[in-house]
């Protein structure tokens, strides 16, 4: 029983690293950059939830989606102020942009917001479900999360590989020069890469906060590397492997904190992240790419 | 030629001037200090029954960072100064206060010390923070003068013979909630759950640990998180829910709490919380469910609504006599208004006199300062032994419909 408890806490916990894994491996896997801001993009779409249900009384549904929208507008204005300009530079420039733009939201947030860590009001209205005379219990939150992760990662599946934006998008990922030959809008399908990268990430603060109610202008940082971790896991670039990474990572964590030890938890989450990599370096569902000569 | 004879003069002037606007200055920075002054006036009024003056300094930040807990230090002390004076004085003698700004640092600490003994210091009720408390106490203990922090909590603050505090040390809460949880019956089985990253709780943790068995109470499971993964408690809380654990102890601060409880009271585990005084502030988050925290204990040294009679002719005369600086009425200031009284009980205790040496004094408060007890605003029946660690029933806040009150 206690094992079946301990499992279920995990995948409630891997479930919302796949979410914010999935946004992280839209934006590398089109854009084929490491967006280190994602997780601060998230804490900002908590906070814009946050203020529309709890401080202006807006329903939770409507606070979700002004936060989708807000998100968007900030995600593609990061991507023309930031990103843009260093298309042609080294990739190591612009990663180190991301990590600054990565503070700069950080400390937006908290010069807007306040350090003072926030209770926020969970978005999802669904009840527990209660097994085995209430020893296993699986929160409402954690049902809406895995429901959406599922259903979002099916999405983004079907809109890349069906849709034309989408098959645009990965002819960008794959020859960003011969898709413009193509006439194909290279900066646009990347904005659009950043728009929908951004819009997941406000889904992924609304449910992240629902699961653990404390929002500060840090919340976002630590699942944000997490989930990277994650998207690496699975395979950096693939949509089901941001999936199975997320609830892999959230299990393991979970086990180890459970039955090793709550200290070391971290440690042999990263231990077992080295030990993949060096079995299969582009991670569980990661595809291998031979360099053609 | 002639030219240049002007400027020198204008320069002399400009010089003249500018020591002139220093002392002025200096003057200025040391009224807020200066209490002594306006004490000396209402003194002339009152009638003690010795001639002499009783000297006693104070050290903390009143600019700065640190402003808020120097401040609050300042007023508390005066406001138990004045009480002290209208009642008397130190055994029969007046008696003089005057606090020094410290900014919070070491090197301004032992500045400001140096400039209390010119002042003519005898006793110092400092520093207020820990590390340039650390700092004076070297050169307390090369003076032997009498030292006693109101609320320097680091262990190694009061290492000579002659430094007494008056707050819990942080390990020590561990003690303070060991013998609460104890005395009161609250629980036998305990669950910790404590940030091994965090010395303050790692500290709090090993010493309630220690002294547990002897309390009978049993620690049926301790759990660590870290600042980096301390968002998911699920693993933990389900490690101790199936310990059996009635109580959870959290030495850890008010955000990781709020999140612990809001996950047993989704996973349907509702045991009671007792935490250390870093849990004071969880009422004070926004949006705070009050249902989550109802009931929850926590170890602090001075709670306003508190009923006591210690308390409440300590607020009562705090608000009388500040009314428009009621934002210090903290537990920074009951602790420094405990340690005025607990300095008369000492120095009573042992017959202190102004024309004593500093080295005399320190001698005879650091044997005193083992035989009082002192019923303070921060506790009651606050005994020290010759380490300088206090040891009292502490004050236990504990959260009944939203409002905090004393348990």
């Amino acid at each position: 029983m206690k094992f079946l408890s301990q499992l279920i806490s995990g995948i409630s916990l891997g479930s919302i690293y796949s979410l914010i894994a999935l946004g992280y491996t839209m934006v590398y896997g089109i854009a084929k950059m490491l967006n280190f801001a994602h997780g601060d993009v998230i804490m900002i779409g908590a906070f814009v939830v946050y203020t529309a249900c709890v401080t202006g009384g807006l329903s939770p549904v409507l606070g979700v989606l002004l936060a989708i929208v807000v998100c968007t507008i900030l995600g593609v204005v990061i991507e023309r102020l930031a990103y843009k300009p260093l298309r042609a530079a080294a990739s190591l420039a612009v990663l180190i942009t991301a990590i600054g733009v990565s503070y700069f939201l950080q400390n937006m947030a908290l010069l807007v917001f306040g350090s003072d860590t926030k209770q926020f009001s969970s978005v999802v209205s669904l009840e527990p479900v209660s097994l085995a005379n209430g020893n296993l219990v699986i929160t409402g939150e954690t049902i809406v999360t895995i429901v959406v992760s599922l259903i979002i990662m099916i999405a983004l599946y079907l809109f890349v590989n069906r849709t034309k934006p989408g098959k645009a998008m990965l002819a960008v990922s794959e020859d960003k020069g011969a898709a413009q030959l193509m006439g194909i809008n290279v900066n646009g399908m990347i904005a659009l890469t950043f728009a929908i990268g951004s819009a997941l990430a406000a889904i992924a603060g609304a449910l992240l906060c629902s699961a653990y109610p404390a929002l500060s202008p840090y919340t976002g940082a630590m699942p944000g590397i997490k989930a990277f971790v994650a998207a690496v896991f699975g395979g950096i670039g693939s949509i089901p492997g941001a999936m199975v990474g997320g609830i892999l990572l959230g299990i393991i964590e979970n086990l180890s904190k459970g039955y090793i030890s709550s200290q070391l938890s971290d440690a042999i989450v990263f231990a077992v992240l080295i030990l993949v990599l060096l079995l299969r370096p582009t991670g569980i569902m990661g595809k291998k790419i031979n360099e053609k000569v | 030629m002639k030219v240049k004879r002007i400027i020198a003069l204008a320069l002399a002037l400009v010089m003249c001037f500018a020591f002139a606007a220093c002392n002025n200055d200096d003057a200025q920075t040391n009224d807020p200090g200066m209490t002594n002054a306006e004490e000396g006036q209402t003194a002339e009024n009152m009638t003690f029954a010795k001639e002499g003056t009783l000297m006693i300094g104070g050290i903390g930040p009143l600019t700065g960072d640190n402003a808020q807990y120097g401040n609050a230090v300042k007023l508390g002390a005066e406001l138990a100064v004045k009480e002290i004076n209208a009642t008397g004085g130190i055994n029969g003698y007046e008696v003089a206060f005057r606090m020094e700004d410290d900014v919070s640092q070491e090197e301004k600490a032992v500045t400001a010390y140096n400039n209390l003994k010119d002042w003519g210091m005898q006793m110092l009720m400092g520093t207020v923070t820990s590390a340039p408390c650390k700092a004076v106490s070297t050169e307390t203990e090369a003076d032997n003068m009498f030292l006693l922090t109101p609320s320097g909590s680091s262990v190694d603050c009061i290492e000579p013979d002659t430094a007494f505090r008056v707050c819990f040390s942080d390990p020590n809460q561990g003690v303070g909630a060991a013998d609460y949880i104890s005395a009161n019956s609250l629980a036998t089985k305990i669950g910790i759950i404590y940030n091994s990253s965090d010395t303050y709780s790692t500290g709090i943790k090993d010493k309630f640990v220690e002294v547990a068995p002897s309390k009978g109470l049993e620690v049926v499971g301790e759990e660590a998180f870290t600042n980096d993964s301390a968002t998911d408690f699920n693993a933990q809380l389900t490690n101790l829910r199936d310990a059996g654990a009635e109580l959870l102890f959290l030495p850890i601060y008010y955000t990781p709490a709020s999140l612990i409880m809001t996950q047993a009271k989704a996973m349907g585990y509702t045991p009671l919380y007792f935490g250390s005084d870093g849990m004071d502030g969880i009422l004070g988050m926004d949006n705070i469910d009050t249902t989550l925290v109802e009931g929850v204990m926590y170890l602090t040294p001075f709670i306003e609504s508190s009923t006591d009679e210690a308390t409440a002719k300590f607020v009562k005369s705090f608000t009388a006599a500040y009314p428009d600086q009621t934002q210090y009425m903290n537990q920074f200031a009951a602790d420094a208004y405990d340690a005025m009284f607990i300095i008369k009980a000492a120095a009573e205790k042992a017959n202190v006199t102004p024309d004593m040496e500093i080295s005399a004094i320190g001698d005879a408060m650091k044997v005193a300062m083992t035989e009082i007890t002192v019923n303070g605003v921060t506790g009651t029946g606050i005994t020290w032994d010759a380490s300088g660690e206090p040891t009292k029933q502490p004050r236990v806040a504990k959260i009944v419909n939203g409002e905090i009150t004393a348990a």
